[in-house]
């Protein structure tokens, strides 16, 4: 190994090729002979009963090979989709769990609901074929304002959750925390939208799949995240085709962020449908479908307030939330804004008690679950915003505050008030350094400066903690997960010397064939040109978990480690034999074995290859070949940490708003491929400013119908909404993992919302706007300026 | 009703049978298998299904197959001047870590080199940001295209390309 290659070092990639040749392989993009095509007909409206369904014409049609509607699905005994974390709510009870039928069987209960899948020989003659579909509806009201989903009176949705609750979830002595309020000095109150969003990876959802009547087994390719997990929930909940019969292959997946995680609708219907047309079928989601039905992500609407005593410390944090579920729960929606929430709201910061309530609706909108941070956004965005808003009220520097209240390095592990132990971190540093880099002590100047152009210009603060590498299943299995959260490695070498690495996580986008190649070539030596990362295959890898939760690296990639660990001490076995030496004084070091104190060595492709020909071998006590298993099930997770710093300028005659600079420093524990890292922080710090600025799932509150239900509608951040970052980085090892890392796939969409919305806060100020809603679009901000306008003439 | 259609892909003449509706892309990715182009919406926003059609920088589900008739088009496959050798524009791709998933890639690729050509080889951060207007990325933040593309600038003046 050398510097350039291992561990730390900015690898360029070894997926980019195909990629950047146009030679990747998305779903979409597979060729299967004798193909048809599926078209979801889909409804228009948010509740409705079925009262019927008419195919007789559109069977008629050219090309039509079968249609299928929610009956043939209930008279196949077809299985409901399913949400696979069990929440309890504060009296014990298990949360509702309304029925998820794959096909609306006799009412529809968002826009976008499946009501009919077409077949046919081309995709056009399945979308002509389903506009001679006659679906008789009778409308009915829509529930779709989440602050009023809960009151009485309002449509809805399931039967089974009498009032839309799903559940009524605490966290936290509510009395200890009124106590702790009676006594403070201060207290800080704020109401908050944590607004809408559509995931929108570039790669809409796709699915395709081939039935082999001779032996019976389905392949079913998709865009998912964890193909086992996908396997695992048609095999054992919906479709009962045996999980050994099923292979799932999730190829090249054109970005996720939590939206590929779940099982949906059309995955299975397209894997069911395909034995019984006996030909190969694929479906592919037209944006506008995947506006409607990718899960959504965020949607609370929260009321916190902070106890804050005479020296500025805090004594006491209290949040109500109300959460969205969308129309059904979706695979892992209950955990979201509970165990992933609320349990991250001592953020980084000593606040000693805490209480939450979290009451979980349902709505005629798309389900919501996991996006891009999960919970942890929401989390930080309460705390951050409120942290500044206490800031201002104290007329107390923003840093300061934080700084004073911030768990010292000391403390830890430290044991939080809402069951998280963050097992190491040193966050002062990190503020430090953001200070530096983004020269917060020249912004006063800068201000003024903006000024003198007519712009106001405002700086804001976010000091992060995320839990990352859900673990461990013992712990999620007692708060309710249905799976376990540990993660699989093979490490499979070939006679030749060179090596699959064998992963049950998944990669589409993080870089997994580079920078986990690089931890087998940094630990066995292995060329990197020699080893080739596998993923996305039931059929190939051994079960896993897939991506998810910044989890890939921190549980997988110590997997690989534990898998190099055994093949090294196998390896040394063979060595031992082979040099005539005791197997104690055998090392193993840059991919050659050696006696200590000895000329004699052994390299492992000779040790390798001893294994596959073992005419020479110590057959007594090791087998040949060389191939090992390894799973990797983590003490805790991982809690990165780190604090960003947004400059915006605004333009009060328009309110457009522009993002001058950001600033973003991190601590993700030790590296592996710093240039991987930064593109990560990065692509997350643009979703978080989307969030902040641009992007809102707008539903008409009367009917119900998705208003921002394309890319006309719905603002994506461009190249021109950001400016280039400014990154810098702390390292406090993960104390209990192999690679003492951590996670950074979602520390930029987590932090940068507060970041960018305290510092609209801060530029607005001197007009005496005092809250403005993400996100903060020029409409928005126009309106608060005018808002503060009139309020002061008043 | 289907229309024969014939056009140079990649300097290769290529011919098939479309509907009057079937889009540039479709005949790409569905009559000749050339599914390097990519389709990433239904509104001609996302870009990821740009190509060149005689010199200009076309986003090919805007296009009809039929319109293509008689054209030279040049898409991702055709970019890299031989199997282990990338185009400037894809090396500083490459360099830059300027893709993730990979799915925009193409367009984002295919896009930049016209940015490129149509300001004469002379680029800014502010232009290349307000030029990528036509296409979107969820992954990268833009930071790595921006700078991929004004690397690339340079390198493929001195490539001549």
């Amino acid at each position: 190994m050398t510097a350039e290659t291992g561990i730390g070092a900015r690898v360029r990639r070894k997926e980019d090729k195909r990629f950047l040749t146009g030679t990747g392989r998305y779903v979409d993009d597979l060729p299967l002979a004798r193909a048809t095509y599926a078209y979801f007909l889909r409804s228009p409206h948010a509740h409705a009963k079925i009262k019927k369904i008419d195919t007789t014409a559109a069977k008629a049609m050219p090309g039509v090979v079968e249609i299928f509607t929610g009956k043939d699905t209930a008279d196949a005994k077809m299985g409901g989709l399913i949400c696979g974390w069990v929440v309890k709510d504060k009296h014990g009870e298990p949360h509702k769990a309304p029925a998820h039928p794959v096909m609306a069987l006799d009412t529809v209960r968002y826009v976008g609901d499946t009501v009919a899948m077409v077949i046919a020989n081309s995709i056009d003659e399945a979308k002509d074929a389903a506009e001679a579909i006659k679906v008789d509806y009778e409308v009915k009201p829509a529930n779709v304002d989440l602050a009023r989903a809960l009151d009485k009176g309002v449509a809805e949705v399931h039967p089974e959750a009498p009032g839309n609750l799903i559940y009524d979830w605490e966290i936290g002595v509510k009395a200890d925390v009124d106590a702790a309020f009676a006594k403070a000095a201060h207290v800080t109150k704020l109401d908050l939208v944590n607004n809408r969003l559509i995931p929108n990876a570039m790669e809409p959802r796709a699915a395709a799949a081939e039935y082999d009547k001779g032996t019976g087994n389905y392949t079913l390719w998709s865009t998912s995240q964890n193909p086992h997990v996908l396997r695992l929930i048609l095999s054992a909940f919906v479709l009962g085709i045996p999980e050994h019969k099923l292979r799932v292959v999730a190829p090249d997946v054109g970005g996720g962020f939590g939206s590929k995680i779940f099982c949906y609708n059309e995955e299975t219907m397209v894997c069911w449908a395909a034995s019984r047309v006996g030909r190969p079928i694929k479906w592919t989601a037209e944006r506008s479908e995947s506006f409607m039905t990718d899960a959504h992500g965020r949607d609370h609407v929260t009321h916190a307030e902070l106890a804050i005593d005479k020296d500025g410390k805090f004594l006491a944090l209290k949040v109500e939330t109300i959460a969205n579920m969308g129309a059904y729960l979706s695979t892992f929606s209950t955990a979201v804004p509970t165990y992933l929430y609320a349990t991250l709201l001592a953020g980084q910061y000593t606040t000693p008690l805490i209480y939450a309530n979290v009451k979980a609706a349902v709505t005629h909108t798309a389900p919501v679950d996991a996006y891009r941070g999960a919970g942890r956004p929401e989390a930080t965005f309460v705390i951050e915003t409120i942290v500044s808003k206490a800031a201002t009220e104290l007329k107390m520097d923003t840093a300061d505050l934080r700084r004073k209240n911030f768990i010292p390095s000391t403390a830890f592990p430290y044991q939080t008030p809402v069951a998280l132990q963050y097992d190491s971190g040193n966050y002062p540093p990190i503020i430090d350094e953001a200070i530096e880099i983004a020269d917060y002590k020249g912004f006063e100047a800068r201000r003024a400066e903006a000024k003198s152009r007519g712009k106001l210009r405002g700086i804001g603060f976010s000091s992060y903690i995320e839990a990352c590498g859900l673990a461990p299943s013992q712990v999620v299995g007692s708060l309710g997960a249905g799976v376990g959260q540990w993660e699989s490695a093979q490490i499979k070498f070939n006679p030749t010397g060179n090596v699959q690495v064998m992963t049950g996580a998944h990669s589409h986008g993080q870089g997994h064939e580079t920078t986990f190649a690089q931890l087998v070539h940094d630990k066995l030596g292995v060329p990197m040109d020699q080893i080739e990362v596998v993923h996305g295959d039931t059929a190939t890898t051994p079960f896993g978990m897939g991506t998810y939760g910044s989890r890939s690296l921190a549980v997988g990639g110590s997997a690989i480690m534990k898998a190099t660990d055994k093949i090294i001490a196998k390896g040394k076995k063979v060595a031992a034999h082979l040099m005539e030496a005791d197997v104690a004084d055998v090392e193993f070091e840059n991919g050659t074995f050696k006696v200590a104190g000895t000329d004699k060595s052994v390299p492992l492709g000779q040790v390798v290859f001893s294994a596959y020909v073992p005419h020479n071998y110590p057959h007594a006590d090791t087998e040949p070949g060389m191939d090992e298993n390894a799973f990797y099930d983590p003490a805790n997770f991982v809690y990165p940490a780190g604090t960003q710093i947004c400059e915006v300028e605004i333009d009060p005659d328009t309110g457009v708003v522009e993002v001058v600079a950001h600033t973003a420093v991190d601590d993700f524990g030790n590296i592996i491929n710093p240039m991987i890292v930064e593109g990560q922080v990065h692509g997350g710090i643009v979703q978080g400013v989307g969030q902040a600025l641009l992007e809102a799932a707008v539903y008409d509150k009367g009917t119900g119908q998705l208003i921002s239900g394309s890319y006309m509608d719905y603002t994506m951040p461009r190249a021109d909404n950001v400016p280039s970052f400014k990154l810098g980085y702390k390292v406090t090892p993960c104390p209990h993992n192999p690679l003492g890392v951590k996670g950074c796939g979602e520390a930029g969409a987590i932090a940068a919302p507060a970041a960018v919305m305290n510092a609209v806060h801060d530029a607005l100020a001197p007009l005496g706007v005092k809250h403005v809603e993400m996100p903060a679009t020029s409409l928005n901000v126009w309106q608060s300026i005018q808002g503060a306008h009139r309020a002061a003439a008043e | 009703m289907t229309f024969s259609v014939a056009m140079t892909v990649n300097g290769k003449a290529v011919s098939g049978k479309v509907e009057a509706r079937t889009l540039l892309v479709q005949f790409l990715r569905e009559n000749l298998g050339m599914t390097g182009t990519h389709v990433g919406c239904d509104t001609s926003q996302c870009g990821a299904c740009v190509v060149d059609v005689d010199g200009k920088s076309i986003k090919s589900c805007t296009m009809l197959a039929v319109q293509a008739e008689g054209t030279k088009v040049t898409t991702i496959e055709g970019l890299a001047p031989s199997a282990d050798k990338l185009h400037p524009m894809q090396e500083a791709f490459r360099e830059n870590h300027a893709l993730q998933c990979g799915f925009c890639t193409p367009g984002m690729v295919m896009s930049a080199i016209d940015m490129v050509k149509r300001n004469n080889y002379q680029l800014d951060e502010a232009t290349v940001r307000r030029e990528l207007e036509g296409n979107l990325c969820r992954c990268t933040g833009y930071h790595n295209i921006v700078k991929a593309i004004l690397a690339a600038a340079p390198a493929m003046k001195s490539a001549g390309v």
